[in-house]
């Protein structure tokens, strides 16, 4: 073996309209954690993709281990030795965790797959990667983070000798990424590479040796990470300095109350309880709390998805209820939902499609729809979101990540909420477009709208809230309400009062 | 949770147990007793206890596998109500026909309804696997037809008027139902290779087939001399694979159909195929997640030939069966075998999104098509209605299935 374990020349990768990928290379010493960094859309993805076979490229060489190869296939990729955990991929629901594990190489004995030695095996790797849960459940009954760490623990389980992590880390809490460093470190001290994909800036800068850069499709460079910092890397990805990593709010809040909720409970038992908040005119109002603290329920039940067993909602000093979609969207209000693609993007649907969807009525005339109106509220939508596609026509499910989620707040921005709800805006998504969505969140308020925002990203919760509610178990555990003295350690302290009595909170 | 109570797995299953064998205590001494106007009941409670009493030691003996307690609340019942609906639903219309018509309470009639089943049984177990994997497979019933006319072609007695080959000698029964059977995996074959070769949807390429199979059934039912009439005058030694009756007892029990065990073995293979093998386990998975098994390395391809050449394999079985129980075969043979199986699938819990589907719902699910369809005409519902019932059947059994899968 030469000095690399893995070259890949001047890879080219195009598809219809757009070049994805020109001349990419990319070259990983054996034993490194090699990050690869880009803004959405950058191809990062793309690259990945046809190292593992699911995409052929163009046009460049695979060199692995020394050897030229052309990969056709994700099967041929795995034997090979390179292992892939991707970014957006459903689990098989209604199957147990081992055989999503063991899918493409079951343990048998003559013709029958041998389920015990499936179950120890799978007992045994989850030992390995410290995951306490049991082989046979359903993977459909497990959380969205504990999938993640079932997906780490299988491409681990491979033995490859490259690990691909497509941005592992997006649905984890922050001790669960611990764990994945730890296990990132093993790996690394065993002689394995991994290529890790993030957009996470403390991270990469934490656990990686090196770092590629892309940029529109093209290398950028490749730097060792002693070298950057966060600012050198924002720079290079984005072909200009960003100082600040929040824009600067320039107005208030009012003291006007647009919504007020009294004692909210959901019908499920294990979900939220005795909720209360305000938000006023021109607030930005952050939730925090841990996975699990039930907040994307709570605004879900406030956007008529969810049922509740009691509680009131005040618009405007009205009450009103709320109890399907079309009623709250009547109420002027908009949800961006936390899971986008299953419950935002309509894959194969055009770009336009998906931009107007929510508010396809204002496009017709006497029942008919006008496509140049619809056409062009479209494009000017995608052109002030800045959404990076070759154009209109594109099917949704070709945009980037985040890209994808560009398009899906141009969407609930066309209906003109008065109250928009947002939840987990940014994950998987890089500085630049991040910026642009605060900007966007800051001129509605400006504008006299209120913003409710979900993030577990403390930084975006301390930096871009006006006031913060933090949940823990379903109960809103605290309020932060001076600005300029957010602390996360208060956050924290509030989102981990587990199994206490409901808090006196004072909003 | 106040209204919850945990037994443990043990005193259930005993007490499960008891129950069963109070039953049977009760059919052996109405058996004793006389009990005139109550035809077989007896030994059907005997029956029945016995197989409750089996239910309550499996789950003893499988308290490791089943979880240790079970937990009794207004929710969990409501739960098992939900999940055992059609099953409930088919024991309450069992004892509603058995009020209307006591002498439904007969063994005789248990097993007329084993045997109707049978090969409608085989037919679904085949198409379960398209369902599976979100799609579907419309060719079935035509393929049933096929099969059974390439049969019969070649099985007709030396001294029958009317033979399809006129001069054909006697062959060995093999050779023929291996060419029926056969002919009907070259169509699934085809079926197969639509669907993965051009990402087609088994709908539509199963459609195409369908007509092409009837095409070429016809084709061949036309062929001079036989110029489209009905086969007739088939072999004994065939009709034996669908008449044959074992355990007969002249005027007391008129036995057990051979088709019977057939269906039953079949299930074995079947169950085997789809739990035990890594065939079965990749069909659930690109049902379930086709992307998720590509990426993980999973033959898509080969695996989608064969769900396609497996079901045709069962479907010219099924063939071969109806042909042998009717001694007889038209181009008509098989004529919407495809829904009433997709129904049967449906109603016992196969998903058309893919994904889910169990043997035991399948058998459940063509049991009680066939208990309907006897029961009705038992007491002497008109056709007409049975189909109005048959209907109502299949929506409300699947609308309830679904609503288990509903959070919130
Ligand atoms: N199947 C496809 N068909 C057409 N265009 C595609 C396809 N897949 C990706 N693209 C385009 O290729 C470019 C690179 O996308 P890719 O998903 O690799 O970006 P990325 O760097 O992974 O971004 P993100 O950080 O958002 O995940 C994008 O412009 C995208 O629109
Ligand atoms: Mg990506």
């Amino acid at each position: 073996m030469g000095e690399y374990v893995l070259e890949m020349k001047e890879i080219t990768k195009l598809f219809p309209g757009v070049v994805a990928l020109d001349k990419v290379s990319l070259n990983v010493r054996p034993g490194t954690v090699h990050a690869l960094m880009g803004e959405n859309g950058a191809g990062k993805s793309t690259l990945m993709k046809c190292l593992f076979g699911i995409y052929q490229e163009d046009g460049g060489e695979i060199v692995f281990d020394g050897k030229p190869v052309k990969v056709t296939s994700s099967k041929q990729a795995l034997e090979m030795g390179v292992s892939m955990i991707h970014q957006e991929l459903h689990p098989i629901r209604f199957r147990p965790v081992m055989e999503n594990i063991w899918l493409g190489r079951f343990p048998k004995t003559l013709f029958a797959v041998n389920h015990k030695a499936m179950y120890n095996k799978t007992k045994e790797l989850f030992k390995q990667v410290d995951l306490d849960i049991d082989p046979s459940v359903l993977a459909g009954t497990l959380s969205a983070s504990t999938l993640q760490l079932v997906e780490i623990a299988k491409a681990v389980s491979y033995n490859s000798k490259v690990i691909i992590m497509d941005e592992p880390t997006s649905s984890l809490t922050e001790t669960e990424v611990e764990h994945l460093f730890a296990i990132i470190n093993r790996l690394r001290s065993e002689g394995r590479s991994i290529i890790y994909i993030s957009h996470k800036m403390e991270e990469i800068l934490k656990i990686s040796d090196e770092v590629s850069i892309m940029r529109d499709g093209k290398n950028v460079g490749t730097w060792p990470a002693a070298e950057l910092t966060t600012d050198l890397i924002i720079n290079r990805m984005v072909g200009r300095d960003l100082t600040n990593r929040f824009p600067e709010k320039t107005t208030q809040p009012s003291n006007e109350v647009v919504l007020k909720v009294e004692n909210y409970t959901a019908a499920s038992p294990r979900s939220f309880k005795n909720v209360n908040f305000e938000l006023r005119r021109g607030e930005i109002l952050g939730i925090g709390g841990l996975v699990g603290a039930q907040r994307t329920e709570l605004v879900e039940a406030l956007f008529g998805l969810r049922s509740v067993a009691s509680g009131v909602v005040y618009k405007n000093g009205t009450q009103v209820k709320m109890d399907n979609v079309r009623k709250a969207k009547r109420n002027h209000l908009a949800l961006l939902t936390e899971e986008r693609r299953a419950t935002g993007v309509f894959g194969i649907l055009s770009v336009l499609e998906n931009t107007v969807i929510a508010n396809q009525k204002e496009y017709t005339t006497a029942g008919v729809v006008n496509n140049h109106k619809r056409y062009k509220v479209a494009q000017e939508s995608c052109k002030q979101l800045n959404v990076k596609t070759p154009n209109l026509e594109v099917h949704m499910e070709n945009l980037s990540g985040g890209n994808q989620q560009k398009v899906l707040i141009a969407r609930w921005l066309l209906t003109n909420p008065d109250i928009l709800i947002l939840d987990e805006p940014t994950r998987g998504i890089d500085v630049g477009a991040k910026y642009e969505i605060y900007t966007i969140m800051l001129d509605l308020v400006a504008r006299g709208k209120s913003v409710i925002m979900i993030s577990s990203e403390m930084p975006e919760l301390l930096g871009m809230s006006d006031r913060i509610m933090v949940m823990c178990e379903g109960r809103v555990t605290g309020f932060l309400n001076d600005k300029e003295n957010f602390s996360q350690v208060e956050v924290m302290r509030l989102a981990t009062q587990f199994g206490q009595q409901q808090a006196e909170v004072q909003a | 949770m106040t209204s919850e109570k945990v037994i443990s797995r043990k005193s259930f299953s005993i007490a499960i147990i008891l129950i069963g064998l109070v039953i049977a205590a009760v059919g052996i001494v109405m058996q004793v007793l006389p009990h005139e106007g109550l035809y077989d009941l007896p030994i059907l409670l005997i029956m029945i206890g016995a197989i409750v009493a089996l239910f309550g030691l499996r789950q003893f003996f499988g308290s490791k596998k089943l979880g240790s307690g079970i937990s009794f609340s207004g929710k969990s019942v409501l739960q098992f109500v939900a999940d055992k609906a059609i099953i409930l639903a088919l024991l309450v219309l069992v004892v509603v026909i058995c009020f209307l018509q006591p002498s439904f309470m007969q063994v005789r009639v248990v097993f007329d309804i084993l045997t109707q089943s049978s090969p409608k049984l085989v037919i679904a177990l085949g198409i379960c696997f398209s369902l599976i994997i979100a799609g579907t497979d419309l060719s079935a019933g035509r393929m049933v037809g096929l099969s059974a006319v390439i049969a019969t072609s070649m099985l007709q007695t030396a001294d029958y008027g009317n033979r399809f080959f006129p001069d054909m000698p006697q062959l060995s029964i093999i050779i023929p139902i291996v060419a029926a059977i056969f002919a009907c995996m070259l169509f699934g074959l085809l079926n197969g290779f639509l669907v993965a070769q051009f990402g087609m949807h088994p709908f539509i390429a199963t459609l195409a087939v369908q007509t092409i199979v009837y095409g070429v059934c016809s084709l061949y039912f036309d062929m001079a001399p036989n110029n489209s009439q009905p086969i007739g005058g088939v072999r004994p030694d065939f009709t034996a694979i669908g008449q044959t009756k074992f355990f007969v007892v002249p005027k007391v029990f008129n036995g057990v159909s051979i088709l019977i065990p057939i269906a039953a073995v079949i299930c074995f293979v079947i169950w085997f195929i789809l739990n035990k093998t890594t065939f079965g386990k990749n069909v659930y998975a690109i049902g379930g997640n086709k992307e998720a098994a590509v990426v993980s390395g999973v033959n898509v391809y080969a695996t989608i030939l064969f769900v396609f050449i497996i079901g045709s394999l069962l479907y010219g079985f099924g063939g071969i069966l109806e042909a042998a129980r009717t001694a007889g075969a038209t181009n008509q043979y098989g004529l919407g075998y495809e829904t009433d199986a997709i129904a049967a699938c449906v109603v016992g819990g196969v998903s058309m999104t893919g994904g889910v589907g169990k043997i035991s719902g399948i058998i459940t699910g063509v049991l009680i098509f066939t208990v309907i369809q006897y029961g009705l005409q038992f007491v002497g519902i008109s056709p007409m209605w049975q189909q109005v019932i048959k209907g109502i059947i299949i929506a409300a059994a699947v609308a309830i299935d679904l609503s288990k899968y509903k959070k919130k």
